[in-house]
């Protein structure tokens, strides 16, 4: 016992000296914060949160839609584009001194380092990230909390290509036979395909994408409409995309197929953010708290189809489980110090 | 007896009138409206993003080709869609207006709905229809012949394809103003030419077409520089087909990081362009009068077709599938079948998308009310701003109404995208912060829908001889009241056409509130865009159905205003 507490003391003390050392540059965590009856009725005074995302519309209103059956008077407003459209929205808006944003969702970690070092972002740990969360999946400061896990695969409409002619990898893609044949979305639109770009262009090279264009790839914004693609049979292989919609139209009986790139999956985590300057602070907060519970995040994992952080949620076995994918390594700080670099060269390239 | 009564306009004084600071009060507005965002647009293009001063926008416009490239496509597809335009609007405006085709009004009502649908609508109709693999007619063309799965008939992911999607909303611009002009038009001149021996094509080249030749060109006009300044086909189209027009090129430019510098330079060659078009069109008409509307022709007489009658009916049905029918019926498809490219049956029929538009899409009211406002508040302030100016350059009311003119000609050359950028910059700034309020969604609709306003106004007013409201100041009225008891009523079918084709240009607007929209001013135009992005195309279909619905009950109800719309005006 007095053991226990000389080493909680010293902790306590190496934090404290931690702390002052580096006071000037980093702010203290704040405390991991609960759901209390007071920040529930100080957000239905609100009465309302106005919540961007990038995560495809059908969940991303569903998720409104559970939250305010369960704080009702409290109405969830959805406002859903590409990721790098948000971040676009959002920098026009806070340009202008306009405020509406309250909670944020991305799928481009790059955004948080603009935006927290724009002084943006409220500091906010739920209880749950804290106790339930990697360290790696929220920022020290509580700035940012990863919401959501994405992988953009590589699929196939099943009705127009036999389960042996199918690529098994991003290389195979390079046949002529694909010529004409595939979809891709872009990354000047999606965070997800900004991410999968600069992991595939990093990992396989420039020339790689070079290659891919001369095969008459065609070019839709949104990763989430690049799968819809495949099913309607528009094309026979999404070159990149959702790959939790893949899953999900699969599973709704629709003819695709996912497959995951011998050389690794592209990675893109999602991370959710509460604005110091947001309208409905107590709204966004309990939002922010209860999309990050364990009940909002089997949410992600059933319905949404993607991997959660949160790691008391459990994955459907239909599924490949996350750690058994090989995936490319998602590289926040990359991004944000290429993703111009990485439009250009994509616009050159694709010609779009 | 002449074809057209030369307009005798000599200057006329006038005592003291009020009518004067009222229009010079406009003056004002219009300027502000105009000038303000053109000069902000001017200074950004003369300036790097530091701000200094440079030629370098221009520089890169003209050497990368990735500028010059859009602009050539955009050439093309400009020019494509007039002549195409022309080439169908004006045969079939003849056939209804001066012909005893049956049901022409059934014909004009269809006309109506294609230019209705906002040019985004039927863009994303024409990708369920005709997207070469998934396209229902490729479907349909696959199931008939047994051609292999890779063949198709049509590619809506092309150049050709871009045109033809254009060109269906773009045409009814030439035919309401070649139909509206021939409703003038009376029949005495024709019958003269004949009665003195004039055979019917030489009737025709020697009278019917001189005499529509003005709203001929000005619907060539008003089509190329639509075609030009369009954003909601191409943005819609484009990207896929792998290439892009100006439009859509300078929006990417205001992806993060934003260069509006740039942007305003790219702009500026469709606004030369217009410049010298606009030019061209009142050299071509000359000093010529085209009065025909006095006090005295009788009512246009109709062309017998005979046999001919239910072909030509039958032809302008075809013509009229392309814009309307196919479309919504594909809509109608996406909005109830499961998957928006499978055929609808009663086995798979689903309401699961009118349910989500209804009650799971949180955006959709809002945008709905915001929409529905600014349709009538831009539509009666710029129906006000149109007649006003209108009158001033029919009348030559005061001085500098050439200057008026052109200032309401003026955003014609202004793609809507970049009116956007330049009220954005205009005002996010003091004295005026207007962004984030509907008022900057006001002022650019209102600019955006003023030269096709004013312009079919003053092709209203420009038939309509001043004799009679000369006899109405004899008789002692004030300007504005002779304006309101004589010029009004005749002018009736103008103004009500005229509100109802700005109310249904704020549904169709697209490219300058994708600037100007923050989420709490979103519109209806903007959300089907967003849904598009994610490919939700049974919910667009949904709001798509539900938006025509709603104009064509406005565009009713103004039609049938009472005391408004009793009365009806035989000239």
């Amino acid at each position: 016992m007095t053991k226990q507490l000389t080493k909680r003391d010293v902790l306590k003390g190496a934090g404290v000296l931690g702390l002052s050392a580096f006071a000037v540059r980093v702010a203290a965590a704040p405390a991991a914060e609960a759901v209390t009856p007071a920040l529930i009725e100080a957000a239905k005074k609100e009465g309302k949160v106005v919540f961007y995302t990038a995560m495809d519309l059908q969940f991303a209103e569903r998720l409104g839609k559970t939250f305010e059956a369960k704080f009702p008077g409290i109405a969830v407003r959805v406002e859903r584009s590409g990721a790098e459209r948000v971040f676009t929205r959002i920098d026009q808006e806070y340009s202008s001194k306009i405020h509406t944003v309250d909670v944020v969702n991305t799928a481009d970690q790059a955004h948080c380092i603009i935006w927290k070092r724009n002084g943006w972002l409220a500091p906010y740990l739920p209880e749950e990230v804290v106790k339930y969360y990697d360290k790696s999946y929220y920022d020290p400061e509580g700035l940012h909390v990863t919401t959501r896990i994405l992988i953009s695969p590589i699929a196939y409409n099943t009705n127009l290509v036999k389960k042996e002619d199918a690529p098994k990898s991003f290389k195979d893609l390079l046949d002529p036979k694909w010529k004409g044949k595939m979809v891709k979305a872009h990354p000047a639109y999606s965070g997800t395909i900004m991410n999968a770009t600069f992991e595939i262009a990093r990992d396989l090279g420039w020339d790689y994408l070079e290659k891919l264009a001369a095969q008459n790839v065609m070019q839709v914004q949104s990763a989430t409409d690049t799968p819809k693609r495949i099913s309607l049979g528009e094309r026979a292989v999404m070159v990149d995309g959702a790959g939790y919609l893949v899953i999900r139209y699969k599973e709704a009986g629709q003819p695709v197929e996912i497959v995951y790139p011998e050389e690794g999956t592209p990675l893109a985590t999602g991370p959710s953010a509460v604005f110091k300057a947001a309208p409905n602070p107590n709204a966004a907060r309990l939002f922010q708290n209860w999309m990050h519970s364990r009940e909002a995040q089997q949410m992600i994992v059933d319905s949404a189809r993607q991997y959660s952080p949160h790691s008391q949620t459990v994955e459907k076995s239909s599924v490949r489980k996350l750690a058994d994918i090989k995936l490319m390594k998602e590289d926040p700080e990359g991004v944000h110090a290429q993703a111009d670099a990485v439009k250009k060269r994509y616009a050159e390239i694709f010609k779009v | 007896m002449t074809i057209a009564i030369p307009a005798t306009q000599a200057p006329r004084k006038f005592g003291i009138d009020v009518s004067k600071p009222v229009l010079y009060g406009f003056a004002a507005v219009l300027c502000v409206l105009i000038v303000l965002p053109l000069s902000w647009l001017l200074i950004y293009s003369l300036t790097d993003a530091a701000g200094h001063v440079t030629l370098g926008n221009f520089y890169r416009l003209f050497t990368e080709s990735s500028f010059y490239d859009p602009l050539v496509t955009t050439f093309i597809i400009a020019t494509s869609s007039a002549i195409i335009c022309c080439a169908v609007a004006a045969p079939m405006g003849w056939l209804v207006a001066r012909t005893d085709l049956p049901f022409s009004g059934v014909i004009r009502a269809l006309v109506t709905a294609s230019f209705v649908t906002p040019p985004f609508l039927g863009a994303i109709a024409w990708e369920v229809l005709a997207a070469p693999n998934s396209g229902l007619l490729n479907k349909i063309f696959r199931n008939v012949t047994g051609a292999e799965q890779d063949v198709h008939l049509f590619n809506i992911y092309s150049i050709e394809g871009i045109i033809f999607v254009i060109s269906c909303y773009t045409f009814p611009y030439v035919f309401v103003l070649v139909a509206n002009s021939l409703d003038r038009t009376p029949g005495e001149l024709e019958d003269a030419s004949s009665i003195l021996g004039g055979g019917r094509w030489y009737t025709a080249r020697r009278v019917t077409i001189p005499l529509v030749l003005p709203a001929l060109l000005a619907g060539a006009l008003v089509a190329f520089l639509q075609a030009m300044t369009l954003f909601g086909s191409p943005a819609i189209l484009a990207l896929p087909a792998g290439f892009h027009t100006m439009t859509t090129k300078i929006w990417s430019l205001f992806q993060y990081p934003p260069k509006p510098e740039l942007a305003a330079a790219a702009s500026l060659p469709l606004l030369v362009l217009t410049i010298i078009l606009l030019r061209a069109e009142s050299m071509i008409l000359g000093r010529r009068g085209y009065s025909v509307v006095g006090g005295k022709y009788g009512a246009p007489r109709l062309i017998p077709l005979h046999r001919l009658r239910w072909v030509a009916f039958i032809v302008c049905l075809l013509v009229l599938m392309l814009p309307v029918f196919l479309p919504y019926a594909a809509l109608f498809n996406a909005a109830f079948s499961p998957v928006a490219t499978t055929f609808l049956t009663f086995q798979n029929a689903t309401l699961h998308n009118i349910e989500f538009v209804l009650f799971e899409l949180s955006a959709a009211s809002l945008a709905l009310k915001n929409t529905v406002i600014l349709g009538g508040a831009t539509a009666t302030v710029g129906t006000v701003i149109a007649v006003v100016i209108a009158y001033v350059t029919a009348r030559h009311a005061v001085a500098g109404w050439r200057a008026l003119g052109f200032l309401a000609t003026a955003p014609i050359a202004i793609p809507g995208i970049v009116l956007g950028v330049g009220l954005f910059l205009s005002y996010t700034r003091p004295p005026f912060v207007l962004y984030g309020t509907l008022w900057i969604l006001l002022i650019a609709f209102v600019t955006i829908a003023l030269p096709s306003a004013y312009q079919q106004l003053q092709a209203a007013f420009r038939t309509i001889h001043p004799e009679l409201e000369d006899a109405s100041r004899i008789l002692g009225a004030t300007r504005l009241r002779s304006l309101w008891q004589i010029t009004a009523p005749l002018l009736r079918t103008g103004v009500i056409a005229t509100w109802c084709f700005i109310f249904v240009g704020v549904m169709r607007e697209l490219s300058a509130a994708i600037i100007l929209f923050t989420s709490e001013t979103k519109v209806i135009s903007v959300l089907i865009y967003d849904l598009n992005e994610s490919g939700d195309l049974g919910a667009i279909a949904v709001i798509g159905i539900g938006m025509l619905i709603i104009t064509f009950s406005v565009v009713i109800a103004v039609n049938r205003i009472p005391g408004f719309g009793t009365v009806r005006f035989r000239t």
